[in-house]
């Protein structure tokens, strides 16, 4: 890189982390303040793993983030499939309109609409209570399943589309050329989009503020509802304990690239022998 | 990257597995639904009253219990979620006119005293308050009043007095003002000694003004803000529920001396335990109710929220005192004989829809300007 | 002969592909909408009225500023002001993010990879915490003014101001300007590039010819990314602007704890309808650029 650029960069860089520095220096801090830092104390952190209560609210968070990205990635890939293949232009331009709507519609709109249905059915049912988790499941699902449609879309459209025939063509069960060849070709896109699914329901608290019903309250929702007493630097402490357990993640996902992208060249490899082949 | 994913995956595993290891065998379960940081919650060695309800349930009955805690960040925030059919909990906590709205709509269900005898430690005057007169529906669990606190390093001793100080054009960029309607219409309403709950709009657009002659001099329009601001100095003067002040004197800056005063005209308030008519299981609510009354949690929950207790087991205890410390207990306590009368003149009633309404449109206005 | 008797199984398998997502965006992507229209239209008794949305455009209030005293339409100045604010925050992400996705497009891939990643990373840690960390930068007491001081220069005072706000936005919401740019730069052919300076193309005028146009597509749906939820953001406001602007999701924020649903959905539905013909036009224009 030029010394501009890197200049550049490391600017949007100090951007991006001076709040988290903060984060980081104030979940140290001895007193019950975000704003003036007394001396270094773990105490938060002790504080924290105390907490039941914020701890239930971190694994309520993870189940339903993971729940939601497993969900709308097979649901979403599947769908880009299926709208790959579509013939009738009509159709297409239809599927495609409404796979945009979440993504164009501010989420606050999202989360109002699905709650005024929620609990417009749950009337009609007589049922005691219309939100629970499977709505805010429900809600997260459809909102991270446009961002799954978008990756995994482009590649199946590079995919080289004589690929799956030559593989049935040699016999295969158009099952089995799927799982062989189209699934390999499309994976960066489906991992991409799980991991872009798992971020946007992590970070999203607007829907959940909607949605969120009995007995499953998720984190940015107790932070959201510390209004009236403050909000302590005990979250601070979580808040920088996520970032090191995300670093860690990025290092052993690092270590292990090496290993990763010699897969990813030899798979090149054998698919550009596989062609070779076709063609003569 | 795919180690991040089988990584994920094994998560995803991990948490079902902790999850169903909560949701096994036959466990009752009983929805709470309170205040944001409003009860003590094991937090600095304190005692956490959701696990030891727990605990004391199932020795005492011999069945496992499980709590839902959850929290809301206001009474409105709570009443919308509750009235739309959202959620159903079998205990909440909101405020006297906001209790007084339910009652009215039907949303609260009569209490069985029965099963609730710690009632008797409930002091005399916080029976047959206006929006429960005749002791049906509720269970007093704190009360407040609100009051100014100010940085004495950069306020004059001369100027403090009342809600003029608010108002004091000597402090502009200094003050802060509360971030809800009603709170914020009071201020104004007192300052002017005008009546909290008249519903004439002329009262209301009164107020409005002043509150626009005061916009120039606001900060920022705070909830929980204040104690970050408040305590490293970044505003000097603003009104807030009496028991937080000591939380903000904890955290105070070096260059900042916080003090506290109450203006004569102010508002008092009362939370009190309910039953919403959905709940769904009402005697679990009422042990609940009555464990909340018993003198250990009574006793943490006071100590760790800050805001008086209308308990005699609690305001009668010494080690209670002696924790608070003298000032805390003067402050929050400023004399239980007057409390009543107090409160029924100054207290916020429930309005009706159409005022609410116009105050909101009022409240816009105010924050668009 | 062979390749239509496997078309028919694989066109039930694409149809049960596709099944699921059909349903599912039907169940809640499309009735949601009609629930939105249908409370925006009706009053609390769920009777046909059209008040909530004649309020949105006729409710006056009056303001009184630097300008003098004057009667202005309520929601229509939120609506401007929410809209102002987030087209600043989208332009402001857009000059950013731009040259730093072309930085990490052309860099080794390790190290794009790293980039991206540090990106993304914020984005894990949650969105209200990272707002109240920037209370405690920009606070007139704040550690920016610490910082200041230390080198000598005078307090600048931000929190509650319109650039407090933007700050706010464009930080929570850059990497969905940068991550959509930089994987279309990344797919960029670089003989095209090379072809370019070639035929006698300088620096700029590659970018201008050739990076520019091809990078469009992931520039259309960066504006939309961060136009979108910035424009109805409510708790940045609040939280960096001191309270004092009320933007277009505060309004709906505020009729829904104000338990005005019907007016709340008539907000939301007006807002829905001004953004979709807003990206159906954008949507057209790229389209008309993309194929001249």
């Amino acid at each position: 890189m030029k010394p501009v650029s890197k200049i550049y960069t490391a600017l949007i860089l100090i951007f991006l982390f001076a709040p988290i520095a903060i984060l980081l220096v104030f979940s140290f801090n001895s007193a019950k303040s975000l704003s003036v830092f007394s001396h270094f104390s773990l105490y938060w952190y002790r504080e924290l793993f105390r907490d039941s209560e914020t701890l239930g609210a971190v694994r309520n968070t993870l189940v339903l983030a993971v729940s939601a990205a497993l969900i709308s990635t097979v649901m979403g890939t599947a769908a880009a499939v299926g709208m790959d293949k579509l013939r009738s232009r009509y159709l297409r331009a239809v599927m495609d309109s409404v796979t945009n709507i979440p993504m164009i519609n501010p989420d606050i709109i999202t989360g109002i609409s699905l709650m005024l249905m929620f609990v417009f059915v749950g009337r009609i049912f007589g049922a005691a209570t219309s939100l629970s988790f499977w709505t805010m499941l429900i809600a997260h699902v459809t909102f991270c399943l446009p961002y799954v449609i978008l990756q995994v879309l482009p590649k199946l459209q590079q995919m080289d589309r004589s690929l799956p025939e030559a593989a049935m063509d040699l016999g295969c069960t158009p099952l089995r050329a799927f799982y062989k060849v189209v699934i390999p070709e499309i994976l960066p896109g489906v991992i991409t989009g799980l991991i872009m699914a798992f971020t946007l329901s992590l970070d999203d608290f607007v829907i959940s503020y909607f949605t969120a019903g009995n007995g499953f309250q998720t984190l940015p929702i107790r932070i959201y509802n510390m209004t009236k007493k403050t909000v302590t630097p005990k979250m601070y402490a979580l808040a920088t304990i996520i970032f090191f357990v995300i670093l860690a993640l990025l290092l052993i996902s690092n270590l292990s690239d090496s290993d990763g992208a010699e897969t990813i060249k030899q798979a090149k490899q054998k698919r550009s022998k596989t062609k070779e082949v076709l063609s003569t | 990257m795919k180690k991040t994913v089988s990584l994920l995956v094994a998560a995803a595993i991990l948490c079902a597995l902790l999850l169903s290891g909560c949701g096994s065998s036959k466990t009752l379960t009983l929805n709470v639904y309170n205040w944001g940081e409003y009860i003590s919650d094991g937090s600095e060695d304190s005692f956490d009253t959701i696990r030891e309800f727990e605990t004391w349930y199932e020795a005492t009955y011999g069945q496992k219990l499980k709590v839902n805690y959850d929290t809301y960040a206001s009474n409105e925030d709570m009443y919308s979620k509750i009235a739309s059919g959202a959620v159903s909990y079998d205990v909440i906590i909101p405020s006297d006119y906001m209790i007084a709205r339910m009652i009215a709509e039907d949303m609260l269900q009569p209490l069985n005293f029965d099963n609730i005898p710690n009632y008797e430690y409930i002091d005399e005057s916080f029976r047959g308050l206006f929006y429960d007169p005749d002791d049906t529906y509720t269970v007093p669990y704190t009360y407040g009043v609100v009051g100014i606190i100010y940085n004495a390093n950069t306020v004059d001793a001369a100027d403090v007095g009342d809600w003029d100080l608010l108002w004091n054009a000597k402090y502009a960029g200094d003050i802060l003002q509360f971030n809800n309607s009603r709170d914020a219409f009071a201020t104004a309403q007192y300052k002017l000694g005008l009546d909290v709950n008249d519903t004439s709009r002329a009262s209301w657009d009164a107020a409005l003004a002043e509150l626009k002659t005061q916009a120039p001099l606001v900060k920022s329009y705070v909830m929980d803000e204040i104690y970050n601001m408040m305590e490293s100095g970044e505003a000097s003067i603003g009104a807030y529920y009496a028991g937080d002040y000591f939380t903000m004197l904890d955290a105070q800056a070096d260059n900042v001396d916080l003090q506290f005063y109450y203006p004569e005209r102010t508002n008092y308030f009362v939370d009190a335990m309910c039953i919403p008519a959905s709940a769904q299981n009402k005697e679990l609510a009422e042990i609940f109710i009555n464990y909340m009354l018993s003198e250990e949690p009574a006793i943490a929950n006071a100590e760790y929220i800050y805001y008086a207790s209308p308990n005699s087991l609690v305001y009668e205890s010494e080690d209670y005192a002696e924790e608070l410390g003298e000032e805390a207990m003067e402050i929050l306590y400023p004399g239980i004989d007057d409390f009543s009368k107090l409160f029924n003149a100054y207290a916020y009633r429930n309005l009706d829809s159409e005022t609410l309404d116009y105050v909101n449109t009022l409240w816009e206005e105010l924050k668009i300007g | 002969m062979r390749s239509k008797n496997a078309a028919a199984p694989r066109s039930i398998a694409q149809r049960m592909a596709l099944a699921p997502y059909s349903v599912w965006a039907v169940l809640f992507i499309v009735v949601p909408l009609i629930f939105i229209a249908y409370y925006a239209s009706t009053d609390n008794s769920f009777h046909f009225t059209l008040d909530n949305v004649r309020r949105f455009f006729t409710a006056t209030s009056t303001v009184t500023d630097e300008a003098g005293t004057r009667e202005v339409r309520t929601y229509l100045l939120i609506f401007v002001r929410s809209l102002k604010l987030a087209v600043i925050s989208t332009v402001i992400c857009l000059i950013m993010g731009y040259p730093a996705a072309y930085i990490i497009s052309k860099a080794p891939a390790r190290t794009q990879k790293i980039m991206i990643t540090l990106i993304m990373i914020p984005m894990w840690m949650n969105f209200l915490i990272r707002t109240y960390a920037w209370m405690t930068i920009l606070q007139d007491t704040g550690i920016l003014n610490g910082l200041l001081r230390l080198i000598g220069l005078g307090p600048v005072h931000i929190i509650g101001t319109e650039s407090a706000v933007v700050v706010g936005m464009v930080y929570d919401y850059f990497p969905y300007m940068i991550l959509p740019i930089y994987s279309v730069m990344a797919k960029m052919d670089e003989k095209l590039i090379e072809a370019a300076r070639d035929l006698g193309c300088n620096g700029f005028g590659v970018l201008r010819r050739v990076i520019w146009p091809l990078s469009l597509p992931g520039v259309f749906s960066g504006i939309t990314m961060v136009l979108i939820p910035s424009i109805s953001t409510f708790y940045i406001s609040q939280k960096l602007g001191n309270g004092k602007f009320y933007l277009i999701g505060d309004a709906i924020e505020g009729q829904y704890v104000a338990n005005n649903l019907h007016f709340a959905a008539a907000i939301a539905f007006i807002l829905m309808v001004i953004l979709l013909i807003c990206m159906a036009f954008m949507q057209r224009g790229a389209n008309r650029r993309a194929a001249v």
